[in-house]
């Protein structure tokens, strides 16, 4: 379903989903990393724990929230991926008194 | 226009006011029709910070404090009925509440307010308050920034989460045989006393009862019915933060954790009429207070933010009224619908039930302005 098309940049960007290590594209979202990556989700919601995966790729569901190196609740869609960025998800409500992580 | 619907009740509005009210009324064993405006109204309702709140309410009425104070005592019973009817949860959680103090200038103030509500209060319905200083306070409300000073308590206090509120009464009044009309605004009416005709949504309706619960609308419908309301908009904004995992055991009148998580960040006030346009200046200073006192805040994500207009009678204080001319009209509008829910549904409902308000009531008829203003 997410294939990349074939005239497309060479995936040469490495970071690690839930920490297994995954080459995509420079460019590519962190939420793009996540589908490419096959994981089965990217958060569980707050509420009721249901998992969810990026839904709308352009910031505007909230389905795509991760713990994207360290700082929580980041909506994965809206940042490009770094060299060794690491994504994890978002387990539930974040912890409110959690310190800021360098991002 | 096809031919009339009787019933024993009409409910104008179908706000918190008017819900509350008509599910009391159904409860009651009344057959009613709630009739509401829609979605062009501005309805408080659904845009408030869903505080239940009786410290503060009342200063200089004494009459009005009593009737907060039985609202929220009135508050279990309401949230269980809602829950014994339709299965809700209203999210009510009671555990007293406390107001913050970023100064000591704030504090004396505060202190004042408070002994004088004590002072007014009598003997009857005692109010007990503490001025909590930082130390303790801290120990309440751990991630407590260095600014506050302290802050007033009182064990009255609480939340709901207010749109399941309004759904819950809805679906407790339908339930129990009520008809709810959405889009239908009330345009025309004949009164007499204890016979009403309205006409909305291209029907008729009658009753010899009829209760104008409409919010800001109720000050254009009183007068066909022989009262007055009084009542102006008043502007407050609400921000709203991400989910947290709960960190705060009672809520405070400007800072409150939903029971999903968010916290909501309000408490202002602005007199811009007809207008919920949010102001930034606005925004930038309840953020400003919010996060002095609980410093946490500035880290988290703002994910939404509105404005909405409260229902504010000229001296602030609630207006219920009958109509001297037609019995069988009352009016009832407040700035605290979520607050007075308790009172509205389980004191105030029995009474129009009834027909005639009970005594106690005499402070809040809309004939106060009229000794006022000719004095
Ligand atoms: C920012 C903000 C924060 C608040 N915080 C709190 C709080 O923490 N605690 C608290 O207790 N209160 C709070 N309030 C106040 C509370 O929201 C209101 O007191 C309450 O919602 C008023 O309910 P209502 O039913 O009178 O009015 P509305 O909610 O305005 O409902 C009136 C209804 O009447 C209908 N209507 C109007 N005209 C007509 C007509 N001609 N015919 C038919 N229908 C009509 C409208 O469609 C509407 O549904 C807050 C308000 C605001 C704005
Ligand atoms: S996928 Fe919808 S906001 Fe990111």
């Amino acid at each position: 379903m997410y294939a990349t098309r074939p005239e497309a940049r060479p995936a040469t960007v490495e970071v690690l989903v839930d920490g297994v290590a995954v080459l995509v594209p420079a460019g590519a979202s962190a939420a793009a990393a996540v589908l490419l990556a096959g994981s089965a989700a990217i958060r569980e919601t707050a509420v009721s724990g249901a998992p969810r995966l990026p839904y709308c790729m352009m910031g505007v569901c909230f389905d795509c929230l991760a713990e994207v190196d360290g700082a929580a609740n980041v909506q994965a869609c809206m940042v490009p991926v770094a060299p060794g960025m690491r994504i994890a998800r978002q387990l539930g409500a974040r912890d409110a008194l959690m310190p800021e992580a360098g991002r | 226009m096809s031919a009339p619907e009787s019933f024993q009740a009409i409910i104008v509005g179908g706000g918190l006011v008017g819900s509350a009210i008509a599910w009391g009324l159904a409860r009651e064993g009344l057959r009613c029709v709630l009739l509401d405006e829609g979605d062009i109204a501005f309805r408080a309702s659904r845009g408030n910070f869903g505080l239940v709140w009786a410290q503060s309410k009342g200063m200089g009425a004494p009459h009005y404090q009593r009737w907060t104070r039985y609202s929220a005592n009135a508050w279990p019973e309401l949230a269980r009925e809602l829950a014994d009817a339709v299965g809700a949860d209203v999210g009510l959680h009671q555990p007293g509440g406390v107001h913050l103090c970023l100064s000591d200038k704030e504090m004396a103030d505060r202190a004042d307010r408070m002994a004088q509500l004590a002072r007014e209060a009598g003997n009857s319905l005692p109010f007990h308050y503490r001025m909590i200083e930082a130390a303790e306070l801290r120990e309440m409300l751990p991630a407590l920034g260095p600014s506050v000073v302290g802050a007033s308590f009182t064990p009255y206090d609480g939340h709901v989460d207010p749109l399941r509120l309004l759904h819950a009464l809805h679906r407790a009044f339908t339930g129990a045989g009520g008809v709810y009309v959405p889009n239908a605004k009330v345009e025309r009416s004949d009164a007499a006393p204890r016979d009403f005709r309205v006409f909305a949504a291209d029907r008729m309706f009658e009753a010899p009862r009829v209760v104008l619960a409409a919010g800001l609308g109720n000050a254009a419908l009183a007068p066909e019915f022989g009262l007055s309301a009084p009542v102006r908009p008043q502007q407050g904004q609400v921000l709203v933060t991400e989910r947290v995992a709960p960190i705060f055991t009672m809520p405070t009148t400007s800072v409150r954790q939903t029971m999903q998580g968010s916290l909501l960040l309000g408490d202002s006030v602005a007199e811009v009429g007809y207008d919920i346009s949010q102001k930034p200046a606005v925004m930038a200073e309840i953020a400003r207070r919010a996060v002095l006192s609980f410093p946490f805040i500035a880290r988290l994500n703002m994910v939404r933010a509105w404005s909405a207009l409260r229902i504010m009678p000229k001296d602030g204080v609630a207006i219920y009224d009958q109509s001297e001319e037609y019995p069988g009209a009352f009016t009832a509008n407040c700035h605290s619908g979520v607050t007075l829910a308790g009172a509205h549904a389980r004191l105030l409902a029995p009474m129009i039930a009834a027909g005639q308000l009970d005594g106690m009531m005499d402070p809040f008829s809309a004939r106060r302005f009229d000794v006022r203003d000719a004095a």
